[in-house]
């Protein structure tokens, strides 16, 4: 039978939403596995997520953690540098908001806060990114080991921390004290309330709008700075871009850096956005979902946003589920996410070759209509 | 010698026997993974998924040695999967490992909730249907010399059979690699793929060969963490010891022999920070539980910073190969 190269469109589109389905297929054969009905489960899910407005705020509060961790790992793929290390960056950029905002959060105005804590969370987050990147660049040590083991550490420091510095004194739970309302992050429904606009109470906030601008700027800095040029060159051949002058060491820490800063960021819609104050295990996978969505977006911000939207629904619609369904666990959606990874990352191209013959059977008329005549 | 000093030495040296035992065995699957030319991210998530099976198994039927068997069967289909994407459709092996130890995390977690609902844990295990530390031939005898008594029968012996499954394994695995045809094919098409290719030997064969042992090896690892070193499953009882392991692996240059001293260092280190827990040190004072837990995790990345890291991986570890047409 005759193949013919896939057209872009089917490239872009077809094949991503194919690997889609085959990981949720996977997730319902798990789910009726349990004994509960898939087709039903999806449903509930369905709902959850999209199905009223309250519904609507979690999923796009969700979507933002992931555009943050999203984009972090993105980044770092277009160097061929793979950063599983998100959760730990996201947690210490959390704690680099809560540092600003437990200092200055009586002596500043809320929009000098802002931009206080946004430098802390991507400093911070920078800062627990830099060590694997740059034994990863000077030593050869496996990034994605380093990376891994500075989520423990970044875990076990969190609970000394909170246990022993960071906890009210007298009480029993390792949280800090709760921010001055002035260092709290704009809701949506606030917003919109001030113009009569009447919307379910939810934690979405500002920081989407901010992962949306930090997508933009990923954009640009990827495709059209000469840093973005030399990051992909990086990524394509390491020796490829030496010859072309370009130091990839420094390449490499710089993507992380900006990795490590953009995950970081993760920490000003959970800190400043919605938990307003520190607590323990806030990223709670979010991280690792990044992962998810960078492999399914394709590497590209716009990708990456509908991904994390997915993402975020599979989130708020896997809390109701627990409700409708306690047989199934809120680590089912953490299983989702494997699949889709295991797809959309790994089996990306198995379905390519049935694809390209599916094709192959509409191509005989175009493929005789394109010989040039009167050659 | 002090006799507390004596007690306290042989006590942390029994612990390092226990505590490396997993690392021992996920090391050699790397090993056996690594020197084919499959990268092998997800011994962490077979560990974890044998773990799992083997607790489950072991509570519903009252054995160990089917929990063993069952937490085997699935880590090697895990292998399988991860075979099939790396070897047979050429993805990219680190992303496929990351997923197979998502996917073990979430459905570790799931199943454990639908079936045992005890909050992802699996019930309490009797000591029937775990593996229990063994005596070995002349213990009343030998044990009653002062310390080479200690030393049979407390670092040598009183360990229970899967911890000398992970010593057999590393003799068997040198002999494996380095004294059998079998053994020379598989590090040759760790090396050049393209020359086993050419004397008409099957590198996917081969490979999915290497793969199904590291399932193998990882699937006891999981049933010792289970229900041999503990009775029960807890989620993410793994906790990184594939990570760590695959840290030895590297350190002990994917040799057998190295990557076991390897893991044993890691071992000996974990089991001496567990007994400095609430413990007054000169000068410093008592060292945090999180800074004495996050230990193996510091060390692992201090063992890759240093020169050992940039040890020389096997030379198509990680490329997958398409043949030319």
């Amino acid at each position: 039978m005759r193949r013919r190269p896939l057209p872009a469109w089917a490239d872009v589109i077809l094949i991503p939403i194919i690997n889609i389905l085959l990981a949720l297929l996977v997730a319902g054969a798990v789910i009726a596995l349990i004994g509960e009905n898939p087709l039903k489960a999806f449903a509930v899910m369905f709902q959850g997520a999209f199905g009223y407005a309250e519904g609507v705020g979690y999923t796009l509060y969700y979507a933002t953690n992931f555009i943050f961790t999203g984009l972090a790992v993105a980044v770092a793929f277009h160097a061929m540098l793979f950063n599983i290390g998100g959760e730990g960056q996201a947690y210490i950029g959390g704690l680099g908001v809560a540092l600003v905002l437990l200092t200055f959060d009586h002596l500043l105005p809320f929009w000098v806060l802002l931009p206080l804590a946004l430098g802390a969370a991507m400093l911070f987050g920078a800062a627990w990114a830099a060590i694997p990147a740059y034994l990863q660049a000077y030593r050869g040590s496996h990034i994605v080991i380093t990376t891994i083991m500075f989520n423990f550490i970044a875990s076990n420091l969190m609970v000394y921390l909170l246990v022993n510095v960071f906890i009210v004194p007298g009480s029993m739970s390792p949280e800090s004290r709760v921010f001055d309302e002035n260092a709290w992050l704009p809701t949506v429904h606030d917003f919109l309330a001030r113009f009569g606009i009447d919307v379910a109470a939810s934690p979405l906030n500002l920081s989407f709008i901010i992962a949306l601008i930090a997508g933009i700027f990923v954009w640009l800095f990827v495709w059209h700075t000469r840093w973005g040029y030399a990051i992909r060159t990086v990524g394509f051949s390491e020796s490829a871009a030496e010859y072309a002058g370009i130091n990839a060491r420094k390449i490499i820490m710089l993507t992380m850096l900006i990795s490590g800063a953009l995950a970081g960021m993760a920490g000003i819609n959970e800190i400043m956005g919605v938990q307003h104050k520190l607590l323990l295990n806030f990223v709670a996978g979010y991280g690792f979902t990044g992962i998810a969505v960078a492999l399914m977006g394709r590497n590209h911000p716009l990708g990456i946003v509908l991904a994390s939207i997915l993402f975020g629904a599979l989130y708020q619609g896997g809390a109701d589920l627990m409700f409708e369904m306690p047989n199934i666990s809120r680590e089912m959606v953490t299983a989702i996410q494997g699949f889709i990874i295991l797809f959309s990352g790994a089996l990306t191209y198995m379905s390519r070759p049935w694809l390209e013959r599916f094709f192959g059977l509409f191509a005989r008329e175009e493929t005789t209509e394109e010989v040039p005549h009167g050659r | 010698m002090d006799a507390n000093i004596t007690t306290e030495i042989i006590s942390t040296l029994s612990a390092t026997m226990r505590v490396s035992t997993p690392l021992i065995l996920a090391a050699m699957a790397g090993i056996f993974s690594e020197r084919s030319g499959i990268v092998d991210i997800s011994l962490e998530g077979k560990l974890l998924a044998g773990a799992f099976i083997s607790a489950a198994v072991a509570a519903v039927t009252g054995s160990a040695w089917l929990g063993l068997g069952a937490a085997i069967g699935v880590t090697m289909l895990l292998s399988l999967l991860h075979g099939f994407a790396s070897i047979t459709h050429n993805g990219d092996q680190v992303v496929s490992g990351v997923a197979i130890n998502i996917i073990v995390s979430g459905m570790t977690v799931v199943l454990g909730i639908a079936w045992f609902h005890q909050s992802g844990q699996t019930p309490s295990l009797p000591n029937t249907a775990r593996f229990m530390p063994l005596h070995l031939p002349g213990s009343e005898i030998i044990g009653s010399i002062p310390i080479l008594g200690d030393i049979y029968t407390r670092i040598l012996g009183g360990h229970n059979l899967l911890v000398y499954v992970a010593f057999l394994s590393v003799a068997l695995t040198s002999w494996v690699l380095f004294k059998t045809r079998f053994g020379l094919r598989l590090r040759a098409v760790g090396e050049n793929p393209k020359a086993v290719d050419t004397a008409g030997i099957s590198v996917a064969w081969l490979r999915y060969r290497a793969v199904i042992i590291a399932g193998i090896l990882t699937g006891i690892g999981g049933t010792y963490i289970s229900i041999a070193q503990n009775a029960s499953f807890i989620r993410e009882m793994s906790a990184g010891q594939g990570y760590i392991a695959l840290a030895a692996m590297i350190f002990g240059k994917w040799k057998p022999v190295p990557a076991m001293f390897a893991s044993l260092m890691f071992g000996f280190l974990d089991a001496l920070s567990i007994r400095l827990q609430g413990v007054e040190i000169a000068g410093i004072g008592q060292i945090p539980v999180q800074a004495i837990q996050a230990l193996p995790y510091i060390l692992t990345v201090a063992i890759l910073a240093s020169f050992a890291g940039r040890a020389i991986a096997p030379k198509a570890d990680g490329v997958p190969y398409v043949k030319e047409r």
